[in-house]
């Protein structure tokens, strides 16, 4: 695009560039500052509880949907048998509602028990508010917004992460349950060395 | 040309949609004037709209995009396009010295042995003469003086990576090494584990960089470019069928479920392939512009390689920012030629070939000359299909692109000497579905390059006239298919899935086995709304036999690596499937597709099987 002859490039104007930390960046830009309760009526804080330091594995879902959720959260289940004693010590699984104003605490609690959810797996509900930002913050969004609002269409996709390595993908949770630990393993620990 | 079908969206109004990126971005009128958006008289750079600064804000409002930036403004055109160095072979590698057997103990990542050697050890002596070698490093560049140096991962550091000058007939070998850093070092996106893909090369398996075949940091991958014609060992031996040259060639990283990040962060260069016909020099061959030094690894003058990319660019840190939580494709509101940010390019007032490739993420161009402030269609030729000739040239006013495709061209610059013109992106896109179908007026696009023809011609162009250039005839498509095999792409709950199936990370499924040297059609459907996909099949190229049952247009009448699959289409390819054996990908070329598992795994053997829908 050109300029007139009278508008030349004036000389860049010296800019300051915020110099965070890109840990913080991607903080700031994905993981909003809300508390969320537990299946297990315990109050959390998204960053600081439940994804700081940690190898996370997210997925939405709501208890009474009788779609993709009851088939995404059996294989969940074996995804967390075949990462044996990880989840809970430094992996974490985290399913978020759709529907928080029907998954109270003692909903998703039920829930869980129903799954056999085992420990390292935590089923998280909040206002109506909180939870659509956190959903739209962590991308678990349709473009086309009459799916988008159509909860029984609601995504099947896992995203998983390794916090303090910056490293994100997400994958299918109708995947085989190995192929899901393998995507997950993707993101361990490097040499073996926890950091964070 | 044109992209035949889109979608039908209602059309913005440009002015309109320009006015509230201004606001959006919140530009004083002294900016405005700054990046060229306005007049110092106060009305507004081309009336249609106001390209290189506005038109990419669409990326913010789009899609799944978690979080909606604008990148900080930058100046366009003051900077000139930078030329990727030509990489020189080396004489003796780094490390042990090459085997045909993976040298695991030696801390090589290879898992197979180098097929043609063991094969084809006449017309492939072990080892090759010609050795390369790359290190995949992080490095600092400058993409705008109006941004921070960019901390990129590229081969050898830089980005758009060494160009190789290849020729058919020389094998080469090339030892590719992971020097990446610790992930925590990564910047916030990309995997330090690494799987180089030489895009549209007739390859052995092991060489070609499978998805699942990464490697890590402090590894090292022989890999070996045979650079035969396809054929030599089948259909036409023993060198293989002329008619299946193929001329340019990128590479890229390929890592599975983590290519959009490592690519975006610059592991992407060109590989250029010449022979007796395409040679580099316009006085011999088919005399297409190009002017060698006397060396064959000199750069070819007047024949330009040229990466069109797009990123976003953090606002508060001015760092490359790529969206980590994106699903549907990522747009950039920069776009960057050879990684500077909408940079000019002088030129002499002759022919000149540039060798485009759109190297995503999720972009799809459709790139015009634009004079200033004229809305004349301004012809050029178009040369080759994914870097493959044409029978002859297509005079043209546009070529289109999606992921991965590549659009060799010709510019005539000779009635445009003391001039400026510019390339145009004007296709519309406002997410990373596709494009909305609109083509944009001139002026109301994307600007990419500016280029400034100079007055007199300094190197006297001896290129034919491209309207009496004949290149390559098509391979024979009417050979009865062994068997038809049909790919259905869908999206159920957010999840890609081909055939109703999904994919598994580890590449370990075979969703269908190919017998070597046969012939097969395969037929790609778009079952996915709204969605639109580049579909890439490794290994050989491929003709169009119909869209929709629709002869392909002119353009396409070639050979080609990429279907760009429209909505709601049906295309029907012929492969001739020769040479070698081994594992190979299909996939979706949006990179934030494709690394959502809009993939599969298929094999070449001896004995294949006929699952119609695998």
């Amino acid at each position: 695009m050109p300029a007139s002859k009278s508008a030349k490039p004036a000389a860049a104007a010296p800019k300051t560039w915020d110099k965070s930390q890109v840990r913080d960046v991607i903080r700031k830009r994905y993981f909003p500052e809300v508390s969320l309760t537990t299946h297990e009526g315990k109050q959390v804080r998204l960053y600081d509880d439940l994804i700081k330091d940690k190898i996370v594995v997210m997925n939405f879902f709501y208890a009474t949907c009788e779609g993709i959720c009851v088939p995404l959260t059996s294989n969940l289940v074996k995804v967390q048998a075949l990462l044996k004693g990880r989840v809970g010590k430094d992996i974490f699984m985290y399913s978020f509602s759709l529907k928080p104003a029907l998954d109270t605490p003692e909903v998703l609690h039920d829930y869980a028990r129903r799954f056999h959810a085992g420990p390292g797996w935590q089923f998280l509900t909040g206002t109506p508010d909180d939870m659509e930002l956190v959903r739209r913050r962590l991308g678990f969004v349709d473009p086309d917004p009459a799916i988008d609002a159509d909860k029984t269409s609601h995504t099947g996709m896992v995203r998983y992460g390794n916090e303090p390595l910056q490293l994100w993908s997400a994958c299918p949770g109708m995947s085989r349950p190995d192929s899901l630990v393998k995507s997950i393993l993707a993101v361990d620990w490097k040499d073996g060395k926890r950091q964070g | 040309m044109r992209i035949l079908r889109y979608r039908e969206l209602p059309s913005v109004a440009n002015a309109r949609k320009n006015r509230l990126e201004i606001i959006a971005a919140g530009l004083s009128r002294r900016e405005l004037i700054k990046y060229g958006l306005i007049s110092s008289s106060g009305y507004l750079v081309f009336k249609n709209g106001l390209s290189q600064y506005a038109s990419g804000v669409a990326w913010a409002s789009g899609g799944t995009g978690t979080t909606g930036l604008t990148s900080p403004p930058t100046r366009a055109f003051i900077e000139p396009m930078p030329i990727p160095p030509v990489r020189r072979p080396v004489t003796t590698l780094s490390g042990p010295a090459p085997t045909i057997n993976p040298n695991t103990a030696g801390g090589e990542a290879r898992t197979r042995p180098h097929q043609a050697f063991t094969k084809y050890p006449t017309k492939f002596p072990f080892a090759p003469a010609l050795k390369f070698e790359t290190h995949q490093r992080p490095g600092q560049m400058l993409m705008s003086p109006d941004l921070p140096l960019q901390t990129i991962w590229g081969h050898d550091g830089i980005w758009p990576a060494p160009t190789y000058y290849a020729a058919y007939g020389q094998q080469i070998l090339v030892r590719n090494f992971n020097d990446l850093p610790d992930p925590s070092q990564n910047g916030g996106f990309g995997i330090p584990e690494v799987s180089t893909h030489l895009h549209n090369l007739h390859s052995p398996s092991e060489s070609d960089g499978f998805p699942c075949d990464f490697f890590g940091r402090g590894k090292f991958y022989d890999h070996h470019y045979t650079n035969v014609l396809a054929g030599f060992a089948s259909t036409h031996p023993p060198d293989g069928d002329i008619n299946e040259a193929l001329g340019t060639l990128w590479y890229h990283d390929h890592r599975v479920d983590f290519t959009a990040q490592n690519v975006y962060k610059g592991l992407a260069g060109f590989y250029l392939l010449y022979n007796q016909f395409d040679t580099g020099d316009e006085q011999t061959g088919f005399r297409i512009p190009g002017v060698g030094g006397s060396s064959f690894y000199d750069p070819v003058q007047f024949d330009v390689p040229m990466m069109l990319a797009d990123r976003v660019f953090d606002p508060s840190t001015g760092q490359l920012f790529f969206d980590l939580f994106n699903l549907d494709g990522i747009l950039g509101d920069k776009f960057l030629v050879n990684g500077k940010v909408q940079p000019f390019f002088e030129v002499e007032p002759r022919r000149y070939r540039f060798r485009l490739v759109n190297s995503g993420p999720s972009r799809w161009y459709e790139v015009f000359l634009t004079d200033q402030g004229s809305n004349t269609q301004i012809p050029f030729w178009l040369i080759a299909n994914d870097g493959n000739l044409l029978p002859a040239p297509i005079s043209v006013t546009s070529v289109a692109a999606a992921v991965a495709e590549r659009r060799d061209i010709i510019i005539d610059f000779r009635q445009w000497a003391g001039k400026t013109l510019y390339l145009e992106n004007r296709l519309e896109q406002t997410d990373g579905r596709g494009p909305t179908g609109n083509t944009l007026p001139a002026g109301a696009g994307n600007f990419l390059l500016q280029f400034r023809v100079k007055s007199k011609v300094t190197t006297t162009d001896n290129s034919l006239d491209p309207s009496h250039m004949r290149f390559y005839s098509l391979p024979d498509k009417t050979a009865p298919a062994r068997v038809t095999r049909t790919f259905r792409f869908e999206r159920g709950n957010g999840q890609w899935q081909i055939n109703g199936r999904l994919m598994d990370a580890d590449c370990s499924t075979v969703r269908l086995r190919v017998k070597q040297n046969s012939v097969e059609n395969w037929v790609l459907q778009n079952n996915s709304g709204s969605w639109m996909h580049p579909i890439h099949i490794h290994v050989e190229e491929f003709q169009i036999l119909n869209r929709n049952g629709v002869a392909p247009s002119p353009f396409e009448v070639s050979r080609k690596d990429v279907a760009p699959l429209h909505h709601n289409e049906n295309m029907r390819l012929f492969f001739r499937f020769r040479d070698w054996e081994g594992r190979y990908p299909l996939h979706c070329h949006n990179v934030v597709h494709e690394d959502h598992a809009m993939m599969l795994r298929w094999d070449i053997d001896q004995t294949g099987d006929t699952n119609a829908t695998p």
